[in-house]
């Protein structure tokens, strides 16, 4: 069994594991030992199961076969694979989009007595956006256009996706160079798929552009669609304050977690689990109150809009389940173990999934429909209210640890709080970059994997960033883990900032370190970016950006489909450990040197987090010497390459 | 830290919004909504700061009602102890509420009575904005300050005073502390009589508001009306009235003493405005990270010799030099003068003496700004007609300062020189000759009055990018030594970069659209190897332009990718010609007369022609004025030339492009000349003839025909033959 300390770097993490140990519940953790070494073959993509000739496992080094059955080679295999994990990923995401969507659609339409517009505002930027006429119309007529032209998008079958018209001119013409502009979102996952079945495409380098415009369909499709709509209907996030960690959990309250990662429900039992009726029947059986809170991205997304507390990251669902302390775990779809439902065994807890398209042997099934959110809404507190009857009190242990945070950043909010209403702009953001008081600006996200101490390099890697000034922007399990870990208040800029984001952080009155929400809030990064590169003075496209992306322990598809799309749109990513390419020299080149001929950024891989930070300040280094930006103002403990290299001299 | 001032003025504002509150609520209860209210009979504005920011026509109580509500709605809680949220764009809306609010209160108070007590100017009329603003906007006058409470002496509130005086700066007085006001100290330091008339303090440029922090107001609902006369912006335009106060309106806060809450509020309306506010408390938190001002929003600044440099600095005040203050007279007239021996009281240079004169970038902290220094001896220690070593060193310091514009800066000092009445310039850097009048020296022109010149002119011209100029002037044959060896070693470090500057050796050119005003779809494109077509504007001055003005008419253009190498056709550039031609011009090849040649728009020095019979072209410099080969004269190209058209077999050009070896290298170059004034032919002979050497016909600069061998095109064929041009071996030109 692998050390305590090689397991998780979080204390309440740490806590309920040695509980876990001692009445020997198997977790991830566990059952990662149990895998014993993991097969290399399927670690560096070259083991191919696409038709049954096969499976085929093949190697470059000449000690076993070097072509499957077919003739396909180590560079063809593993960047088939690549595109493969691609297309699911954007289908994961995409999906999500779509579902909200729909939700729109059944609130435009007063389906629904819980769906509303309640983001006004973006409705109507999205609608002029879109050309849709606002004259004498209502909001859900508005509402409605929208929402038949956003669905559109996911079936569409000629043109390019209309989001792409946000992004810089250079990026546009980038990938209309390289493999397309990207089209309507399922045809993309159906070519993808299609084209990397048995005896299609076989280019390796087509291949991996045909993976780049899959993913591109992700982040300025299905991602960000959802990230629009969601505000649309849920409204826009602001600035709030709340707390993270096991510790949110109650013991004398029902205690409700919501695991996984659509909005459409958990929004709902925000409102659910403040009804008063229920509140009243939750009195009866003797709880104080009724207590939600969350795991992994369907907690960000009501963090973000309500302040929700979040129980713990996405290697923590099961150890909030060891707490006893949980009535009811909500789960719908994207990141949720089977294993859960091991836990009713040894607790009251009832794991209940909602997701038509995720069910789970053993549960209650309770599958989620737009029209009648509320009535299931109301049923699963009700669950909860009767599980909580059935609590062992003797079983609870809720490790007392939180910490607050500061949440609900999005790509309006900066604006607005960097000029306030009148002035809202991202002029400060980059004249302070453009100073040297920001050095750059850094996307931290992605989620847990057990191969890493849980968190550790998310802690790591944001605080060696934003000590060398540079700004942190995040989503997911990593802007969960940054939370727990103390980076997401703004006094951590006293405690942990370079002495220029310091001034910035002060000034305005922010972390150093900025949570954007759920895993398809990365488009708001995206958006972001566009807003940097509008404002002027720091590049004028995204590959000019002083920025870089990270994925320090990721572990889903979703992941890859993430970071391709950021290197895709110019942005370099360096994640932790290697993609499943490393079977192919070929693809591990095209991926790490040649995108940068396509698309002005690359991949790279360095699973020890401060060095991985490192290389993205030298990136950001890089791109600051382009723009002829001075050097950070004040001095810095990780100093430019190019000055050490002159001091040297 | 921030935090302190933001949680300070949002308290104030809340305040502000309170007091505004109840005392619209006790005069709608005494005089009824339809009360009107306002100073109708001086601005047609109604409350500018509602009108502005929101839109409103308030005339009456009951629509003041709207705007008290506003303010209301833009108060936020004040930032909590622990995990606060971002303050700095709610104290920003908490500046806005405080400007309305206390617009409100005014415009009540008055309802109620109130009268400006004598001696103080209440509210600014439109007339008084229409006859300064436009000063302000454009420049002639440099910015305004508006001093809060009195100074902690009354030394100190006059030295402040007259500091901004000298620099023209208007200064508003208003605010108490325990009733004692900056207006007290100004008559009690003789600036003006307790008497005496507002007309008066107009005119001294110290104008007191009133005696209450509430009167600030007026200065700021005054200001704010330029964005709408001025600037042309509508009612309601928030965004672009603030914007254009933030970046036409060069106005600064200072605050003596600790700032109170109420204080801070009304400081926070003028930081939205894009006015930073400088304090001279050191309790006060400096707030330094730049964007919502131009540069920092809060200074502490407790040495009172600093105030007003630091106020200048902060607000990026441009110091405008009115009169230059020698004893000659000083005009563009003086510029061709000639100084002839027998006239002659002084020389420096040429065979007579070492001359240098030279421009270098030095840190701020080094530059003091007007330093004019002079060793040596001065022209009254010469006998008359005598020779004098002379050094000329200008120091230049500035935030957006960089090495490559001192060449640029240099340059013009010749211009600036000779425009005094009496003193002659030729050549530049060690070059030198100069030579100063008998009368300019009776009339008292002395050295250091070149430092006098050049520190005007340079703020005069280069505010954009200069702060800070000094000047060291020398005649002492050591300093001139030393310093003309300094000053080589600098010249040579910069030409080698400038000669190493090929279009190739860049990704950016820069456009020139300035003469869009009369040739709307013109665009010049300026690359290191072809400067503007006007001759004036080279690769390194369109980008110093464009660091000084980065809206202005000389932008980047990222070449892209490359099209074509040979005709000098890239991606980027036709992208941006295309944009900035409006959608007339789609391809441009920098380096060819037949294809997508550059489109001219009247200013060209030189204009070429094709001249089909010879297989070549001719030039024609705009100084020639008789019929050339192709049967037209320079004016007649002209028409056909300029006004923005896209004609191939004609453009427009500089002379020094004439010799690039980018000249129209896609038809041939200079071997393709075969025709040009005699004149233009001597001007540039030396630099035609390195050229001829690079392309290996040294011959090529006699074979080319002017007037005197041929005046049609008949003719310009015979002379090829005869002297066996190469143009003839070219190519056809077709």
């Amino acid at each position: 069994m692998a050390e305590r300390k090689q397991r998780s770097v979080d204390p309440a993490s740490l806590e309920m594991l040695d509980l876990a140990a001692a009445a020997e519940i198997q977790t991830a953790w566990d059952r990662l030992d149990a895998q014993k070494t993991q097969c290399r073959f399927g670690r560096e993509g070259l083991c191919c199961r696409h038709c049954f000739m096969g499976p085929c496992r093949v190697t470059e080094d000449g000690r076993g076969a070097q072509q499957g059955v077919c003739g396909a080679t180590a560079d063809t295999i593993v960047a088939r694979n690549l595109l493969r994990h691609i297309a699911a990923g954007t289908a994961a995401h995409s999906d999500h989009g779509r579902e909200i969507v729909r939700a729109l659609l059944v609130a435009a339409e007063g389906k629904s007595p819980v769906y509303q517009i309640r983001g006004r505002a973006k409705l109507h930027a999205l609608a002029d956006e879109f050309g849709i006429s606002r004259e004498g119309r209502s909001d859900n007529e508005i509402a409605k256009e929208l929402g038949k032209l956003l669905l559109d998008e996911f079936g569409k079958q000629d043109g390019e996706l209309v989001n792409t018209r946000r992004a810089p001119e250079a990026q546009q013409k980038n990938w209309a160079r390289s493999g397309g502009v990207p089209r309507g979102i399922d045809r993309e996952v159906v070519t993808g798929l299609h084209t990397t079945t048995m005896g299609v495409d076989s280019d390796p380098e087509h291949l991996l552009l045909a993976a780049a415009r899959t993913a591109l369909t992700d982040g300025w499709g299905g991602s960000m669609i959802g990230t629009d709509v969601s505000d649309v209907l849920f409204g826009q996030p602001h600035p709030l304050r709340a707390r993270v960690n096991l510790g949110v959990l109650k013991k004398d309250e029902v205690n409700i977690l919501v695991h996984g990662h659509e909005p459409t429900l958990s929004d709902v039992m925000v409102a659910a689990t403040r009804d008063p009726a229920l509140l009243a029947e939750a009195r009866a059986k003797g709880a104080k109150g009724i207590n939600l809170a969350g795991i992994c991205c369907t907690a960000n997304e009501i963090l973000m809009r309500h302040g929700v507390p979040i129980a713990g990251n996405f290697l923590q669902q099961e150890l909030a389940l060891m707490t006893g302390a949980v009535d009811v775990m909500l789960v719908d779809v994207q990141c949720v173990f089977p294993a859960l439902t091991e836990f009713q065994r040894c607790f009251h807890t009832k794991v209940i999934s909602t997701s038509p398209k995720a069910d789970f042997r053993e549960t209650l099934h309770l599958p989620f429909h737009e029209e009648t959110a509320w009535e299931t809404a109301k049923q699963i507190v009700r669950e909860a209210i009767d599980a909580f009857t059935r609590r062992e009190q003797g079983k609870v242990h809720i490790p007392d640890i939180q910490q607050g945070l500061v949440a609900g950043f999005t790509k309006e909010v900066v604006s607005e709080i960097l000029g306030g209403r009148y002035r809202p702009s991202y002029r400060p953001l980059n004249d302070a970059i453009q100073a040297g008081r920001i050095r750059g600006v850094a996307g931290v996200v992605g989620c847990n994997n057990p191969k890493f101490p849980q968190d550790e390099c998310h802690l790591a890697m944001v605080k060696e960033l934003i000590r060398n000034e540079v700004l942190v922007v995040q989503t997911g399990c990593s802007a969960i883990a940054c939370g727990k870990g103390g980076l997401l208040t703004p006094e951590a800029a006293e405690r942990y900032a370079g002495k220029g984001l310091q001034e910035v952080c002060r000034a305005v009155g922010i972390p150093p370190v900025l949570h954007l929400g759920s895993c398809v809030d990365n488009s708001r990064i995206l958006t972001a970016c566009a807003e940097m590169v509008a404002e002027g003075g720091i590049g004028d496209s995204f590959d000019k950006l002083p920025v870089a992306g990270a994925a320090p322990e990721w572990m889903s598809e979703k992941a890859i489909t993430i970071g391709m799309y950021f290197v895709a749109s110019g942005i370099s990513v360096v994640i932790g450990q290697s993609l499943p390419v490393e079977g192919s020299q070929f693809v591990v080149n095209f991926l790490t040197r040649t995108l940068e001929k396509h698309f002005g950024a690359t991949w790279a891989f360095e699973p020890d987090p401060v060095a991985a930070a490192r290389r993205m300040i030298d990136h950001i280094d890089r791109k600051r010497a382009d723009l002829s930006l001075p050097p950070p103002m004040y001095e810095v403990p990780y100093a430019p390459q190019h000055l050490e290299a002159a001091a040297t001299a | 830290m921030s935090k302190q001032v933001f949680t300070q003025v949002i308290r104030g504002a809340h305040q502000w919004v309170k007091q505004a509150e109840e005392s619209l609520e006790k005069a709608l209860a005494e005089y009824g909504p339809g009360k009107r209210i306002g100073w109708d009979t001086q601005t047609s504005y109604s409350l500018p700061m509602s009108y502005s920011l929101m839109g409103l026509e308030v005339k009456t109580l009951g629509e003041l009602k709207a705007q008290v509500e506003h303010a209301r709605e833009l108060l936020k809680p004040i930032p909590s102890d622990e995990l606060w949220l971002p303050y700095l764009g709610d104290g920003l809306d908490a500046g806005a509420a405080t400007m309305l609010a206390q617009e409100a209160l005014v415009a009540l108070r008055t309802v109620n009575g109130y009268v400006t007590p004598p001696g103080w100017q209440g509210f600014i009329s439109d007339t008084i904005m229409r006859e300064l603003g436009i000063q302000l906007v454009d420049g002639r006058m440099p910015g305004f300050a508006l001093i809060l409470g009195p100074a902690p002496s009354t030394e100190i509130a006059v030295r402040t005073v007259r500091e901004l005086q000298k620099r023209s700066i208007l200064t508003f007085l208003c605010a108490n502390r325990e009733g004692r006001t900056a207006r007290e100290q100004m008559v009690e330091g003789g600036v003006f009589n307790d008497d005496a008339s507002l007309k008066e303090c107009w005119d001294l440029y110290v104008v007191p508001v009133g005696p209450d922090s509430l009167d600030a107001i007026y200065v700021l609902n005054w200001s704010i009306r330029s964005a709408l006369t001025f600037g042309g912006h509508k009612r309601g335009e928030a965004r672009k009235c603030l914007d254009y106060t933030k970046r036409r309106i060069h106005a600064f806060g200072i605050a003596f003493g600790e700032i109170s809450d109420d204080w801070y509020a009304a400081g926070a309306g003028a930081i939205l405005m894009g006015y930073p506010v400088i304090s001279d408390s050191t309790t006060t938190p400096e707030i330094r990270p730049t964007g919502v001002t131009v540069r920092e929003e809060i200074v502490v600044q407790t040495d009172y010799e600093q105030l007003v440099p630091t106020c200048i600095d902060t607000r990026a005040v441009k110091v405008k030099v009115e009169k230059i203050d020698i004893p000659v007279g000083y005009a563009a007239a003086f510029e061709g003068e000639r100084v002839r021996k027998e006239d002659m009281h002084v020389q420096f240079g040429y065979k007579y003496s070492d001359a240098v004169e030279y421009v270098h970038t030095a840190d701020g902290s080094e530059v003091r700004d007007a330093d004019i220094q002079v060793t040596g001896p001065d022209f009254d220690t010469v006998k008359e007609g005598g020779a004098l070593p002379l050094s000329v060193e200008v120091l230049v310091a500035g935030r957006k300062m960089q090495r490559d514009f001192e060449g640029i800066l240099e340059r013009q000092i010749h211009r600036w020189l000779s425009h005094a009445m009496g003193f002659m310039h030729t050549g530049q850097r060690d070059q030198l000759w100069c030579r100063v009048s008998k009368k300019a020296f009776a009339a008292g022109l002395r050295l250091r009055h070149l430092g006098t010149i050049l520190h005007a002119k340079i703020h005069d011209e280069y505010a954009g990018i200069v702060d800070k100029v000094a000047v060291r002037i020398s005649t002492d044959p050591e300093t001139v030594r030393a310093k003309a060896a300094e000053a080589r070693n600098a010249f040579r470090l910069r030409d080698d970069r400038i000669a190493g500057m090929t279009d190739e050796s860049v990704d950016t050119f820069y456009s020139c659209t300035i003469c869009q005003s009369y040739a709307p779809d013109h665009v010049c494109v300026i690359t290191p190897q072809r400067l503007g077509l006007c001759g004036a504007y080279n690769w390194l001055d369109g980008r110093a332009n464009f660091e000084i003005n980065p809206t202005g008419p000389n932008q980047p253009i990222a070449k892209g990718r490359t099209i074509d190498v040979g005709k000098g056709e890239w991606e980027g550039v036709n992208r941006f010609v295309y944009q900035y031609s409006n959608h007339k011009i789609e391809r441009f090849c920098a380096y060819s007369l037949m294809e997508a040649p550059m489109t001219s728009c009247g200013c060209f020095e030189c204009i070429v022609a094709v001249l089909p019979l010879a297989n070549g072209i001719m030039i024609v410099n705009r100084e020639h004025s008789a019929v050339t080969p192709c049967g037209m004269t320079f004016g007649d190209l002209a028409s056909v030339t300029g006004g923005g058209a896209q004609t191939p077999g004609f453009v427009g050009v500089g002379r020094l492009y004439l010799t690039s070896p980018k000249f129209l290298s896609a038809d041939g170059g200079a071997k393709r000349i075969v025709w040009m004034p005699k004149g233009l032919k001597n001007d540039i002979r030396d630099r035609l003839q390195t050229e001829a050497d690079r392309i290996g016909e040294p011959d090529l600069v006699d074979k080319i025909a002017t007037e005197e061998e041929a005046s049609t095109e008949e003719e310009v064929l015979a002379h090829l033959e005869k002297v066996g041009h190469p143009a003839l071996a070219l190519g056809p030109i077709f």
